[in-house]
């Protein structure tokens, strides 16, 4: 790495007092909590002072967790409800309504995974005061598979059998089959009440989706359509904070707008889509304010169409990952900011591989393994072979400039080695509908965040079940297909022990990285910007907001 | 007269039908939906997506959907936002008063501004004022208005700290003199525009009356020039005026896009893109409607005001 990046985690000495990784190494990394109040859930202060605006480009407009929604609704919904567990920025499953992360070790799981018990805890409240109990979870699980209502995502519900509430703060399932990457899937999955979706007709137009009822750290407040969404501190929060009154978010629909606002101070946090690259440098420099560049869970690449007849042969692939300079790509468009990366695994997850084979940029090189493949320059000095020409399309959302910029490099420099690149660039509606879904393009640029509540299981993206192109279902758009790393997802989806999990899928990425389905260019970096007297702001790219613990955020 | 109504209710309805078709036909041919926004989800399956879909009632053929539709419309029903689920009138509703209060003081400033610039350009045509007002209103009417808009939040709110750099009321202080500072910048940036166009219509309309055989008239029997110009001059030049002020009344409630996405300001221009951008159709139909109506309602007004100001014109 060339570039100097300030990447800033800010530490929690009390929950690091709980990090018992000795206990992790014999219980993978599941974090055991004693039943009851975490010992963080401890001194509050008299009472919460301060509000903090938090700056969005997107309109948070969900509010129901359960339904459908982009990112930016998170950042309420991480505010107002709780989950059965949380993941902290470290990667560690934490409890937040169950008391307790199950594991086999202490009965949670069964060997076989199929059977879970968890144990909840006690003292948490709705907002409206009425006491949280297994039944609430019992009723969200069966809402989102509910066929009448419109649930957002159902993978790992769906597979969810004979709920049983064995008390108020024990509930039990089946699961019909084993399915690791289902305790990720509960981080994401918001605890809804019963007593109030539950006697509503029709919970997709109940009053509930206006005016949320959880038992996070804030209470709903109230919202001024189109502007923002104030949210008020829950004195009574089982957990730690909050420790400001008011959490308000403001919608800023421009990101050169909300940038201006954050210099001028209208708004205290820069949140989704945070800072442009271009402003990070002046970010950086300005008083009173903290900027830090935080690792993403997304990765930008070449996404190649594997049933075109160009992509077929590996060398090609190859050559073509051979002939991007990733570096000066990095550098010059994107003022540095992103960093260079192998794999679709985050840099910073615990799966992740960090001694896949570095990309070399030579063009000498690319030549050579072309002409040795037999792909030779044609009278118009672009390669073929078996009469298939090295021409593709490389298709992006249109409007997107500093992509377009990148795919013109791109063009340039493989025109040199004799491979023909044009850009077919679409709108967003028109790119990501069946254009991409079905695997009708050639090749892509595209950013894309590969782990689901930063499970690895990347089944759907890479699993030869999930090519929709050929009656699948899933997101495999490269129609990628390697029976060996079929058997691994499988395999993985299956493990729940954290380390016997890593060796399959530090084996799936090598296999990954050495097929090329996508070329990647780099890992993503998130200019995260915010007043430098707000403490306790802790990023955590293993969720979907930055808002994700506003609950510790004070005023110093 | 009430011939006149029934012949314009008449005309309009058979608009309204011809617009609302219009717009749900190309509304759904775009590429994309609701669901498209959830193409790069990792979590979501093919299968989440069609469930939506279907739920939604978006996989049922487009004349059932366009009928459904407006047989709600005709019992009071504009629909329910795909985002947020809300009544679709209360979500347009709720963006009125921000609307009306930037286009409506735009409004004012621009029409008392503009009038004044357009007579005085045409009493003393070929003046120094004259020169430096076409100059000016060409400036205005070619330069963009967020080039305006962000070179003022820049000037005003970054460098000399006199003026907020946006949003319509400070979170927490929703006094009336908050609200006014922060109306300042948007509605004179707004308004830059508008001068120009109603200084330049008013000149021409001014010179136009002035060479009225009644002004020739006027003079000749020694009534003072400035009477001359406000007693009889003005009055037959803002006839045309009161028919353009009637065409931009439904402008006057759709908002000003560009200036409520640089000063953040919640207002219909802003909904309309949102909407658009999140294929959310039920609230885009509405915006629709609500702007044809408010064609239809606004030159039915302007062409009353004319009738019932003008002897010379009868309505038809």
């Amino acid at each position: 790495m060339t570039t100097d990046q300030k990447i800033l985690i800010e530490d929690h000495s009390r929950r690091d007092a709980l990090r018992l990784m000795a206990a992790s190494a014999a219980t993978g990394i599941f974090f055991t909590n004693l039943l009851g109040k975490p010992a963080h859930a401890q001194t509050r202060p008299a009472a919460p002072k301060g509000r903090v605006v938090v700056g969005v480009t997107q309109e948070p407009t969900v509010f129901n967790p359960l339904m459908p929604h982009p990112e930016v609704d998170d950042s309420v919904a991480f505010s107002v409800f709780d989950a059965l567990f949380r993941i902290d920025p470290k990667g560690v499953m934490v409890p937040n309504l169950a008391a307790e992360v199950p594991t086999e070790a202490n009965g949670g799981i069964s060997a076989d995974g199929l059977n879970w018990r968890i144990r909840l805890r006690n003292n948490a409240r709705w907002h409206d005061g009425t006491p949280f109990t297994a039944e609430d979870v019992k009723f969200t699980l069966e809402l989102i598979v509910n066929p009448k209502f419109r649930a957002w995502r159902t993978t790992g519900h769906a597979l969810v059998r004979d709920i049983k509430v064995i008390s108020p703060t024990e509930i039990t399932w089946r699961m019909e089959q084993p399915f690791a990457p289902y305790l990720s899937y509960l981080t994401e999955t918001f605890i809804v009440p019963k007593h109030i979706l539950g006697a509503v007709a029709n919970p997709n137009e109940a009053p509930f989706n206006q005016a949320p009822v959880g038992t996070g750290a804030f209470k709903w407040g109230k919202r001024v359509a189109g502007d923002h969404i104030e949210l008020t501190a829950n004195t009574s929060y089982h957990g730690e904070g909050p420790y400001i009154e008011r959490l308000v978010f403001k919608y800023i629909p421009d990101m050169t707008v909300m940038y201006t606002q954050f210099r001028s101070g209208d708004i205290d946090v820069a949140g989704q889509a945070f800072i442009t690259p271009d402003n990070y440098k002046e970010a950086s420099r300005l008083p009173d304010r903290a900027v830090t560049l935080v690792p993403a869970g997304s990765v930008e690449s070449i996404y190649l169409n594997l049933e075109r007849p160009q992509f077929r042969d590996r060398a090609v692939r190859e050559a073509l990952y051979m002939a991007i300079d990733r570096q000066a790509i990095i550098e010059a468009l994107y003022h540095g900011v992103p960093r260079l990366t192998e794999t679709f695994m985050p840099t910073q997850s615990f799966y992740y591989k960090s001694d896949l084979p570095k990309q070399e940029f030579s063009l000498a090189r690319a030549t050579k393994l072309l002409d040795q493949a037999g792909w030779k320059p044609g009278p118009d000095g672009i390669r073929v072979k078996d009469g298939v020409r090295l021409s593709f399309n490389n298709s992006t959302t249109t409007g997107n400039g500093l992509r377009e910029q990148a795919q013109q490099f791109i063009q340039q420099t493989y025109a040199s080695i004799g491979v023909e690149m044009k850009i077919l660039n679409h709108p967003a509606a028109v790119m990501w509908g069946d254009f991409w879904t079905k695997s009708q393009y050639d090749s892509a640029m595209v950013g894309i965040t590969y782990l689901i509540a930063s499970d690895p299981d990347v089944s759907l993206r890479f699993h030869s079940r999930s090519i929709v192109a050929k009656g699948g279902r899933g997101s495999n758009n490269a129609q990628y297909s390697n029976p060996e790393v079929d058997e691994l997802l499988d395999k993985g989806a299956r493990t729940f022990d954290p380390n016997a999990r890593r060796e399959i899928y530090l084996r799936v990425q090598e296999l990954i990285r050495k097929d090329l389905p996508f070329l990647p260019l780099f890992s993503s970096n998130i200019v995260y910007g915010r007043k430098a007297r707000i403490q306790g702001f802790m990023p955590n790219t293993n969720t979907r907001s930055e808002s994700w613990h506003a609950a510790g955020w004070k005023w110093a | 007269m009430v011939e006149f109504l029934l012949k314009r209710f008449m005309q309009s309805i058979v608009l309204l039908v011809i617009v609302s078709i219009i717009g749900f036909v190309v509304l759904n041919l775009i590429p994309g939906g609701p669901i498209a926004q959830y193409a790069l989800d990792s979590g979501m399956t093919q299968d989440d997506k069609e469930r939506i879909a279907a739920q939604l009632g978006l996989n049922r053929p487009l004349w059932v959907q366009y009928l459904e539709w407006a047989w709600r419309l005709l019992q009071g029903d504009w629909g329910t936002s795909f985002r947020d689920g809300n009544q679709v009138f209360s979500v347009v509703a709720r963006h009125v008063p921000a609307t009306l209060l930037l286009m409506g003081s735009a409004s004012v400033i621009a029409v008392s501004i503009g009038t004044v610039i357009g007579i005085r350009g045409a009493t003393h045509r070929h003046s120094v004022f004259d020169y430096i007002a076409t100059v000016g209103a060409m400036v205005a009417l070619s330069i963009p208005t967020f080039w305006f808009g962000l070179v003022g939040i820049y000037v005003f709110s970054l460098e000399l700290g006199w003026l907020p750099a946006g949003n319509m009321y400070t979170i927490g202080d929703g006094s009336v003199l908050n609200h006014m500072h922060h109306l300042i910048m948007p509605s004179v940036v707004l308004a830059l525009v508008h001068i120009a166009i109603w200084s330049r219509f008013m000149r021409a309309a001014t010179i136009d009356a002035m060479g009225q055989e009644f002004v020739k008239t006027a003079r000749a029997k020694g009534v003072s020039e400035r009477r001359v110009v406000m007693k009889h001059v003005v009055g037959n030049a803002l006839l045309p005026m009161i028919t353009l002020a009637g065409v931009q009344l439904p402008s006057l409630l759709t908002g000003a896009l560009v200036t409520e996405t640089v000063f953040t300001w919640p207002g219909m221009g802003r909904l309309f893109l949102d909407s658009l951008s999140n294929s959310d159709y039920p609230v885009v139909m509405g915006l629709l409607m609500f702007s044809a109506l408010l064609t239809i309602v606004g030159n039915l007004i302007a062409d009353i005001v004319v009738a019932m100001v003008d002897p010379r014109i009868r309505l038809a």
